[in-house]
C-alpha cells in the first residue's frame, strides 16, 4: 500500500488549516494507523481502489489466458504455459497446454474476481469511500472503525479466494453461480482436501467478501442520512451519491439472502446435508450417499436474488460517476435531475422482482414466466429514462473533451448496446435459445466492461487531481482512451454473431469439434471468430500499460493543479487537495443544487454549491422558471 | 410517532426554509419519570409473551382439522409475539419516520423472497 | 476530529447514528433469516409424504429456552431503563441476570439438546419395502386416519458399528415409542413429554434401507434446517453476550462515569440486536418444535 501512502501524505502548505479539531489525534497516529489500519476514508477509500485495480488486472489477466485457449485450443503456451504451470502446480498446464480443469478455474474465478473483488470494491467501496463524504460535506463516515472493518474483511476474503488457486486441485471450477448439485460434488476426494480446496474456499471467502459489503452498505447510508452538510437537503445531493445511496441498499438487502445459500451450500458441502441436493443423485453411475430431498432449483433462487440487484450495484455507481463528469464536462446543469434519482429508486426497487428471468431454463410454468417477463421489461424503462437523460444532458453543451470526459461518453453507446442487447433475453422464447451463449456474454459485457469499467476509468482520472493535488497526464490518457475502445468491441460485437450461432459459453475448445460453431459468418466460421477477438484482448491488455504508468507517474509528477481544477461545482472540490484529516478547514454549508453550471448573472460558468445565493441568481432561478411554462 | 408534539429542534437552511424536526425523545434528565412508567408496561409484556408462549404450545396440540390449520394458528401466534417484542421492546409504537421507510422496503424484500417459495408451489413443472 | 451526531440526534431525523446503524444491520438480519425460513418452506413443501418428521425435538426443554429468552428480552430493556433513569447498580443486576439468561440458553442447547439429537437414530425404509415393516410403520393404520404415512423407523442404535462397517448388514433399532405401537391412537400425534424409548428392538435389513443416520444434519433436510438455522441463532445469541458482557465490565462500565448517555444508547442498541434474536426464535420454537 505503498502508492495511497503517498497519495494522502502529499500536503499543501497553504491548504492545513490546524485551527479546525481535525488537527490532535492526526499526529498521534504511527504509520501503520495512518496508512495500513487507518479509518480516514479517504485512506481507505485508496486501499480499495489500488487493491480492486490490481483483482481487476488479474482477472483480466485469467481472461486473456483462457482466450488462448479458445482462439488456440489444444496448443502449448508460448512462455507463459511452463511457468503458470510451475506457479500453480502440476496438472493445470501441462506442457503448457491448458487442461478442461484449470480452463473452468479460470473462467470461474475470471467471474468471481471482476466482480466481486474488482468492480464492486473500485465502484462501490472506493469511490463511495473516497467521494461520498466529500461531497456531502462530512467529515467521515458515520462509523470509522467499521469502515476499516469492511476494508479488511474484503482484503480478507481476496486473499482466501487467491489461496484457492495453489491448494491441490486448483480454484473453484463450478462457474461464478456456483450451481448445484455440481458445486457440492466438485472439487472432493482424492488429492482435495476437506476444507481447502476450491470450491469450499470460494465459499468461505465469500462470506467475508459478503460481511464487508454488509459493514460498508450499513456506514454508506448511515453516513449518507446523518452527515449530509447543512443546507444539503435531498434534492441538493449530486446524483454520484444517490447513486451510491440506492448501490448501498442494494447491497445490504440482497446479500444476506445469498449468505445464507452459502451457509447452506457449506453444510452440504462439509456436513453432507441436502439443501441443495435432490433425491436419487447419481454420480458417475453410482447413487450419492446423501439423504436427498433437497433443491437445487432453490441455490439458483437464493443466488439470483442476489445476482440481479448485483447488475444494478455494478452499473449504478458507474451513472453515478458519468452524471458527474458529464455535467462538468457539458458546463450546463445536467439534465432532468429529478427523473435521474426517481429512475435510480425505482431501477432499486424493482431489481428485487425480477431475478428469476435468469432461470428461463429451468422450466418455469407460464404465468410465473409471464410475471417476471414482465417486471423484466418494466425495468428497463428507468434505464432508458437515465441513458436519455445523459444523452440530452450533452446536447448544446459546449463539450471538453478530456480524457475523464472520453471515457464518461463511450459509456454511453456501449451501456446503449448491452442493455438493448438485454431485451431479447428478457422474452422466454428468444432466451431458451440464446440461454448460456456467448450472446449473453456480449451482453453483460458491454455493460460491464465498456460500460462501468469506462466509467471508473473516467472516476480515476476525473478524482485523481483531489486525491493527490495533481492531474494525470491527459496525451497517456488519450493513448489509454482510444485503443480500449476500440478493442472492447473488436471483442464484444463479434460475440454476438457466435452466440446467434449457439455456441456455448462454456466451451473449452471455442467450439472447434462443433458443426454449429463451424458455420460462415461474415467470412469466418464462429470458431474463427476466437481469432480476432483474443487478439483484441491481448492487444487490450497492452493498453493498460499506458494507464499504469500514468497513475503511479502522475502521483509523484503529475501536473501540480488547485483544489478545483476542472470547475466543477459539488462540495468534494471546496476541500483542500489532497483533503486532510476530517477534510474541510470550514464546515461547508450547501445553498443550491449540486449542477449549477453555466448561472446567468455570475462571472464565472460554475457557480459551486456553497456559494450563498445572490440576487443575480434569484432572477436567473425566475427567468429559468418563467421559460419552463 | 409523536407527530402532535412540539417540534423542539429547528433547522433554519441558509435559503430560507425551515425545516422542523423532532426531538422529543431527547436524551435528557427530564424523562426519567417518562422511563419509569414504561417499566410496568415491560414487565407485562414480557408476562404476555410467556402467556402465549403456553398458548402456542397447547395450541399445537389441539386438533384444527387439518395439520395447514395448526400452522396457521402457530404462525399468528409467532407473529403476534414477534409484533409485541418489535413495537414495545424495540420501540416500534414510537419510533421516527426515517426507520418506518427502512423497514418498510425491507418488508416489502422479505415478501419477495417469500415470493419464490410461492412460485416453487405455483409451478407445475418443479412440484 | 470528532463524527457528528454520535450521541446526540441530528435535527431533522431525529436519531443519532449508531440507531440508524443497528436498524439498517438488523434490516439485512432479516433478509438473512428471511433467506433460510424460505429454505425452510421450500424444503418443507418440496418433501414426500411422511419425509417432514414432527415431534422428533424435546418440546418442555424448548419452552423452557424460549421463556429464558423472553425473559432476557424484558431485562435487557429494564437495564436500559435503569441506565436511562440513572440507576447504576440496577443496571448491573438487570444486565448480569441477561448475560446469564443468554449463557444458560446456549448451555442447554449445545450441553444438551444437540447431544441427545446426535445420540438418536432413523432410519428410511425403501418405499417397495414399507410393507415388510408394517408392524413398526402402521401405515395402514394411518392411513385409515387419513394420516400422513410414517417412512422412518426411528430409535436407539444398538449395534453402533453397522453405520459405517459393510460387513454389518441389519441395524439392531430399540424403538422408539412411536414405532414401538404405531397402531395406538396415541402414536398419532407428537406428545409434550417426550416418551421413555420402548424395549422392544427390530431388526432392519441395510438393504431395505433407503437412508440410516443419527439426528446429524445429513439425517434429512429438516435436521439440516435446524441445525443450520439453530447453529446461525446461537452464534448472533453468543455475539449478543459478548457485548452484553463487555459493557458490564468495568471497561466497558466506565464509560457510564464519562457519559451516562453514550453507555444507555450503547445498551439500546445491543438491546435492540437482542430482541431481534429473540424475535427469530420466536419463529423458530413453533416452527421446529412444534408444527
Amino acid at each position: 500500500m505503498d502508492v495511497s501512502t503517498d497519495l494522502v501524505s502529499h500536503h499543501h502548505a497553504g491548504h492545513h488549516p490546524h485551527q479546525h479539531d481535525s488537527g490532535h489525534d492526526h499526529h498521534e497516529l504511527g504509520w501503520w494507523r495512518k496508512y495500513v489500519f487507518s479509518t480516514d476514508h479517504k485512506v481507505i477509500g485508496i486501499q480499495y481502489l489500488i487493491t480492486g485495480l490490481i483483482f481487476l488486472l488479474l482477472g483480466f489477466t485469467l481472461m486473456m489466458l483462457m482466450r488462448w485457449q479458445l482462439a488456440f485450443p489444444g496448443r502449448s503456451l508460448p512462455l507463459i504455459g511452463n511457468l503458470l504451470e510451475r506457479a500453480v502446480g502440476p496438472g493445470a498446464m501441462p506442457d503448457g497446454r491448458m487442461t478442461p480443469d484449470f480452463y473452468n478455474s479460470l473462467g470461474a474465478m475470471h467471474g468471481t474476481i471482476m466482480i466481486f473483488l474488482g468492480i464492486v470494491p473500485v465502484a462501490f467501496a472506493a469511490f463511495g469511500n473516497f467521494v461520498v463524504p466529500l461531497q456531502i460535506g462530512a467529515p467521515d463516515m458515520t462509523f470509522p472503525k467499521i469502515n476499516m472493518a469492511s476494508y479488511w474483511a474484503f482484503f480478507v476474503g481476496g486473499i482466501v479466494m487467491l489461496v484457492s488457486f495453489f491448494v491441490p486441485g486448483g480454484a473453484a471450477k463450478g462457474g461464478w453461480t456456483s450451481y448445484t448439485p455440481l458445486s457440492v460434488i466438485t472439487d472432493k476426494g482424492g488429492i482435495h482436501h476437506w476444507f481447502f480446496n476450491g470450491q469450499t474456499l470460494w465459499l468461505v471467502g465469500f462470506i467475508l467478501l459478503i460481511t464487508s459489503s454488509l459493514l460498508g452498505a450499513v456506514n454508506f447510508i448511515t453516513t449518507i442520512i446523518q452527515l449530509r452538510a447543512k443546507g444539503l437537503t435531498w434534492m441538493r445531493l449530486p446524483f454520484f451519491v444517490w447513486a451510491q445511496l440506492v448501490t448501498a441498499f442494494l447491497l445490504l438487502l440482497a446479500f444476506p439472502p445469498l449468505e445464507a445459500a452459502i451457509v447452506m451450500q457449506l453444510m452440504d458441502r462439509i456436513g453432507a446435508t441436502s439443501f441443495f441436493m435432490p433425491t436419487g443423485l447419481v454420480v458417475n453411475g453410482a447413487a450419492v450417499a446423501i439423504s436427498g430431498g433437497g433443491s437445487p432449483i432453490l441455490w439458483q433462487h437464493l443466488f439470483w436474488f442476489l445476482g440481479h440487484p448485483e447488475v444494478y450495484v455494478l452499473i449504478l455507481p458507474g451513472m453515478g460517476i458519468v452524471a458527474e463528469i458529464i455535467a462538468n464536462n457539458t458546463r450546463k446543469p445536467l439534465w432532468g435531475y429529478k427523473s435521474l434519482v426517481f429512475a435510480a429508486l425505482v431501477l432499486g426497487f424493482l431489481s428485487f422482482i425480477v431475478w428469476a428471468h435468469h432461470m428461463w431454463l429451468t422450466g418455469m410454468g407460464s404465468v410465473v414466466s409471464a410475471f417476471f417477463q414482465t417486471t423484466t421489461l418494466i425495468i428497463s424503462i428507468p434505464s432508458v429514462i437515465i441513458l436519455s437523460a445523459f444523452f440530452i444532458s450533452l446536447w448544446g453543451g459546449s463539450i471538453r473533451f478530456n480524457t475523464p470526459m472520453l471515457f464518461a461518453t463511450a459509456f454511453l453507446p456501449m451501456f446503449g448496446i448491452g442493455g438493448l442487447t438485454g431485451i431479447p433475453l428478457s422474452f422466454n422464447s428468444a432466451d431458451l435459445y440464446l440461454h448460456d451463449t456467448y450472446y449473453v456474454i456480449a451482453h453483460f459485457h458491454y455493460i460491464v466492461a465498456p460500460g462501468t469499467i469506462f466509467a471508473l476509468f473516467a472516476g480515476i482520472y476525473y478524482w485523481f487531481p483531489k486525491a493527490t493535488g495533481r492531474r494525470m497526464n491527459e496525451f497517456w490518457g488519450k493513448v489509454h482512451f482510444w485503443p480500449s475502445l476500440i478493442c472492447m468491441n473488436v471483442i464484444f460485437l463479434p460475440m454476438f454473431l457466435q452466440g446467434m450461432l449457439s455456441m456455448h459459453r462454456r466451451w473449452y475448445d471455442g467450439g472447434q469439434g462443433w458443426n454449429i460453431a463451424n458455420e460462415k459468418v461474415w467470412g469466418l466460421s464462429g470458431f474463427q471468430w476466437n481469432v480476432p477477438i483474443s487478439a483484441a484482448a491481448w492487444v487490450m491488455g497492452l493498453a493498460q500499460i499506458p494507464f499504469i504508468i500514468n497513475f503511479f507517474w502522475s502521483i509523484k509528477r503529475g501536473e501540480k493543479v488547485n483544489d478545483n481544477p476542472w470547475q466543477a461545482t459539488t462540495l468534494e472540490w471546496a476541500a483542500p487537495s489532497p483533503p486532510p484529516h476530517g477534510n474541510f478547514a470550514v464546515t461547508p454549508v450547501a445553498h443550491r443544487g449540486p449542477y449549477e453550471y453555466s448561472l446567468p448573472g455570475r462571472e464565472r460558468d460554475f457557480t459551486m454549491q456553497n456559494e450563498p445565493i445572490r440576487d443575480s441568481d434569484r432572477e436567473a432561478y425566475a427567468a429559468a422558471a418563467a421559460a419552463h411554462h | 410517532m409523536n407527530e402532535t408534539q412540539q417540534p423542539t429542534a429547528t433547522e433554519v437552511i441558509a435559503d430560507g426554509h425551515v425545516k422542523a424536526g423532532h426531538a422529543q425523545e431527547e436524551p435528557m434528565h427530564d424523562d426519567h419519570s417518562h422511563v419509569a412508567a414504561h417499566v410496568n408496561k415491560y414487565l407485562m409484556v414480557g408476562g404476555l409473551l410467556l402467556l402465549f408462549t403456553g398458548l402456542t404450545v397447547f395450541l399445537s396440540y389441539v386438533d384444527f382439522g387439518t395439520h395447514k390449520m395448526n400452522m396457521a394458528v402457530g404462525m399468528v401466534v409467532a407473529t403476534i409475539k414477534a409484533g409485541l417484542v418489535a413495537m414495545i421492546f424495540m420501540h416500534l409504537n414510537a419510533e421516527r419516520q426515517l426507520i418506518y421507510r427502512i423497514l418498510v422496503f425491507t418488508v416489502f424484500f422479505v415478501l419477495a423472497l417469500f415470493f419464490l417459495t410461492y412460485l416453487h408451489w405455483y409451478d407445475p413443472i418443479s412440484r | 476530529m470528532d463524527i457528528p451526531y454520535t450521541t446526540t440526534a441530528r435535527p431533522d431525523t431525529g436519531l443519532w447514528n449508531a440507531k440508524i446503524g443497528i436498524w439498517l444491520f438488523l434490516a439485512s438480519e432479516v433478509m438473512l433469516f428471511g433467506g433460510l425460513f424460505s429454505a425452510y418452506v421450500f424444503l418443507r413443501l418440496d418433501a414426500l409424504p411422511g419425509y417432514w418428521p414432527h415431534g422428533l425435538l424435546n418440546v418442555p426443554v424448548g419452552t423452557m429456552n424460549t421463556a429464558i429468552l423472553i425473559g432476557s428480552s424484558v431485562t435487557v430493556v429494564l437495564a436500559w431503563a435503569a441506565l436511562k433513569m440513572r440507576q447504576f447498580n440496577r443496571y448491573k443486576i438487570y444486565m448480569g441476570i441477561t448475560i446469564l439468561c443468554g449463557i444458560i440458553f446456549l448451555a442447554v442447547k449445545l450441553a444438551y439438546e444437540w447431544p441427545d439429537k446426535f445420540q438418536h437414530f432413523g432410519a428410511y425404509i425403501r418405499q417397495d419395502r414399507l410393507e415388510k415393516y408394517e408392524e413398526y410403520l402402521g401405515n395402514h393404520h394411518m392411513l385409515e386416519r387419513g394420516l400422513e404415512p410414517r417412512v422412518e423407523i426411528t430409535g436407539h442404535l444398538h449395534n453402533h458399528d453397522a453405520l459405517h462397517d459393510p460387513n454389518i448388514h441389519e441395524y439392531e433399532v430399540q424403538l422408539d415409542q412411536v414405532n414401538a405401537a404405531p397402531t395406538d391412537p396415541a402414536s398419532d400425534r407428537p406428545h409434550f413429554w417426550p416418551l421413555p424409548k420402548s424395549q422392544k428392538i427390530a431388526v432392519i435389513e441395510k438393504a431395505d434401507v433407503e437412508h440410516a443416520e443419527m439426528f446429524v444434519p445429513k439425517h434429512n433436510t429438516f435436521f439440516a434446517t435446524y441445525f443450520t438455522i439453530t447453529g446461525l441463532h446461537g452464534l448472533h445469541v453468543l455475539g449478543g453476550v459478548i457485548v452484553f458482557t463487555y459493557f458490564w465490565l468495568p471497561i466497558g462500565a466506565n464509560l457510564y462515569k464519562r457519559n451516562p448517555e453514550h453507555l444507555a444508547n450503547r445498551v439500546e442498541v445491543a438491546g435492540l440486536f437482542w430482541h431481534f434474536v429473540d424475535l427469530v426464535w420466536i419463529f423458530v420454537f413453533p416452527l421446529f418444535y412444534l408444527l
